[in-house]
């Protein structure tokens, strides 16, 4: 049966508000399911019960006050371990910050707590957002609610399997190629990156600064506005946010699909894409189509490029934003160093992992004398292309699909020993993230396994509500159920 | 053909104290992973302007408000280690004989 930490947050904040319903014992419920299946499913880094209880107790407190109280208030939230929290450990799955308490607060939990949201926890992650599996966590692998021998996808995957067990109601996570996308999809939630800058990056602990996007995972695409509207708006603390006011994201998300030019991106289905990937993509598609869409196809004839133009800027990126981690002002120090230069080149072979390691090294070379040109350079043009691409496809379509992650979930271990391999899970998201467009990712069915498949809708920059409109035109036409096995299991 | 690189160079750049087996490893890796990469080579013609931020902005400007800023305190709590009011770290620099 449905348990109150099972619902929406639009129905959970109607029943606060009709007095049917205590924040204290939504917080509950979640704390309940995060006892019986996190043991299995490793969704959490730090637990913040306490905190959660003081905030849950203020949010009843407001309620029952009446009048204004925030959608988000009184809504238990799972918070990715790279946004950071005043007073709360924030690790990004790091042994370099294993123990970093932050003196401040990222904007987008800000907002939140301001709100009065239910803080359940910090998740787990791959190591500083670097990773399609969480397996690169340095503390332990976060694990499929749908099949626990499976991986989450990552690198949100530890908000994405927390808010799929019911672990947390929604979640936050970032997504830089794909990481709040590609987790949904894998465990069959919905995952939103909006367009670059829509939301701060202030408190975003930086991986690669040019790609770098807060992102939403829910329940349903009517929450994702929601917090999507809560979070969103400029920032003076970030330059690179957009100064658009905030909107109401949930405004005309029932106005339906009728007459909207779709575009299937038809590269995207071919080699690669597991054959039940493929059937269930297509046949939201033609629900699409049912529901009075335009469906035509479309071309990114450059996006092939994409994945390439990808791991040269963002390790380029990351090579720069880690070389604060020197052991002088936060985290790990390594030990028994003669001079400062030791110190800094121990404490980062030490504190780091092989993923961050491969990609700080590739960084490093690629920006490095006589090779920038040939390297950065020419992934720098290749954004532009996409990005033209892009243009090109949005003047004949107001929306392009396609599926989000050409497989389900795969198994802990399966590509963990290749990392050209995995980078291939992220190929239908980068291209959102290079050229800045909104994207999310909605269950559209299970596969021959059961296994839950993600489909993909990317609009134009700042298109968030025409998104959202066909997303929840879609959620509502296929009326899913869907309840990952690790919560009827017993442990 | 994968890329060749002076992987030992990389690593003092990169200031990494690495193994000789994450050395080995990360050679044959990087040059896979490059080999892949060099392909941007094939579409990105001179007259391609090079793109750095996707969604760009000019002249962002805000007001200079003074706001309190991050105090002392709080500044080298995390520090590995602080004396004085100041972070320390192992020497520079030699002593003069």
């Amino acid at each position: 049966m449905t348990e109150l930490c099972d619902r929406t947050a639009h129905d959970l904040a109607d029943a606060m508000r009709a007095g049917e319903v205590k924040a204290a014992e939504l917080l509950e419920s979640s704390l309940e399911r995060v006892a019986k299946v996190d043991d299995r499913v490793k969704a959490y880094l730090t637990l913040t019960e306490e905190v959660a209880r003081e905030q849950a107790a203020a949010a009843d407190a407001a309620l029952a006050g009446g009048g204004g109280a925030s959608p988000v208030a009184g809504i238990p939230l799972a918070l990715k371990d790279v946004l950071t929290t005043r007073g709360i450990r924030t690790t990004c799955g790091s042994q370099i910050l294993a123990s970093y308490v932050p003196p401040y607060d990222a904007t987008a939990w800000e907002r939140l707590r301001e709100g009065g949201s239910v803080l359940v926890g910090k998740t787990n992650c791959d190591e500083f957002a670097m990773g399609s599996s969480n397996e690169n966590s340095s503390f332990f692998p976060t694990r499929n609610p749908w099949d626990t021998e499976r991986v989450p996808g990552g690198s949100s995957g530890g908000s994405a399997a927390a808010v799929a067990a019911g672990e947390a109601v929604w979640g936050l996570g970032t997504d830089t190629g794909g990481s709040v996308r590609q987790p949904a999809s894998l465990c069959g939630v919905v995952g939103m990156k909006p367009t670059y800058g829509l939301i701060s990056r202030y408190g975003l602990i930086a991986f690669a600064s040019s790609l770098d996007t807060v992102g939403t995972f829910t329940r349903d695409v009517r929450d994702c506005a929601l917090l999507l509207s809560t979070i969103a708006g400029p920032d003076p603390r970030d330059s690179t946010c957009i100064p658009d006011p905030p909107r109401d994201y949930a405004e005309g998300i029932d106005a339906g699909v009728a007459g909207m030019r779709i575009g299937v991106v038809r590269d995207w289905f071919g080699e690669g894409v597991e054959p039940g990937v493929r059937a269930s993509v297509e046949a939201a598609i033609e629900r699409l189509a049912a529901l009075g869409a335009e469906i035509g196809e479309a071309s990114l004839p450059r996006a092939e490029y994409a994945l390439s133009a990808y791991y040269l800027i963002a390790p380029a990126e990351c090579s720069s934003n880690l070389a604060r981690y020197d052991g002088v002002r936060y985290g790990y120090r390594a030990e028994g160093a003669r001079d400062v230069i030791e110190m800094h080149a121990k404490t980062r072979g030490d504190g780091f992992g092989q993923e961050v390691k491969r990609r700080i090294m590739l960084g490093t070379y690629s920006l490095s004398a006589g090779y920038y040109d040939a390297y950065y350079g020419q992934a720098q043009k290749v954004r532009t292309l996409v990005i033209r691409d892009f243009e090109a496809a949005y003047e004949r379509f107001d929306l392009l699909v396609s599926p989000t992650s050409p497989t389900v979930a795969f198994r802990i271990g399966e590509k963990s020993d290749n990392p050209l391999a995995m980078y291939l899970s992220d190929i239908f998201t980068i291209p959102a993230n290079l050229s800045g467009v909104p994207a999310i990712s909605i269950p559209c069915g299970l596969d021959e396994q059961g296994l839950p498949v993600g489909f993909q809708l990317m609009g134009r920059a700042l298109d968030e509500p025409t998104v959202l409109r066909a997303a929840y035109a879609l959620e509502q036409d296929l009326g899913l159920s869907l309840r990952p096995g690790v919560i009827e299991a017993t442990s | 053909m994968p890329v060749e690189i002076d992987i030992e160079h990389v690593a003092r750049l990169a200031r990494l104290a690495l193994s000789p087996e994450e050395l080995a490893r990360f050679k044959e890796q990087l040059g896979l992973i490059l080999e892949h990469a060099e392909r941007v080579g094939e579409v990105a013609a001179d007259d391609v302007r090079p793109t750095s931020h996707p969604i760009p902005l000019v002249n962002v400007f805000r007001e200079d408000e003074p706001t309190p800023s991050l105090s002392h305190e709080d500044a080298l709590a995390n520090a590995p280690e602080a004396e004085d009011g100041k972070f320390r770290v192992p020497r520079i620099a030699e002593a003069p004989e």
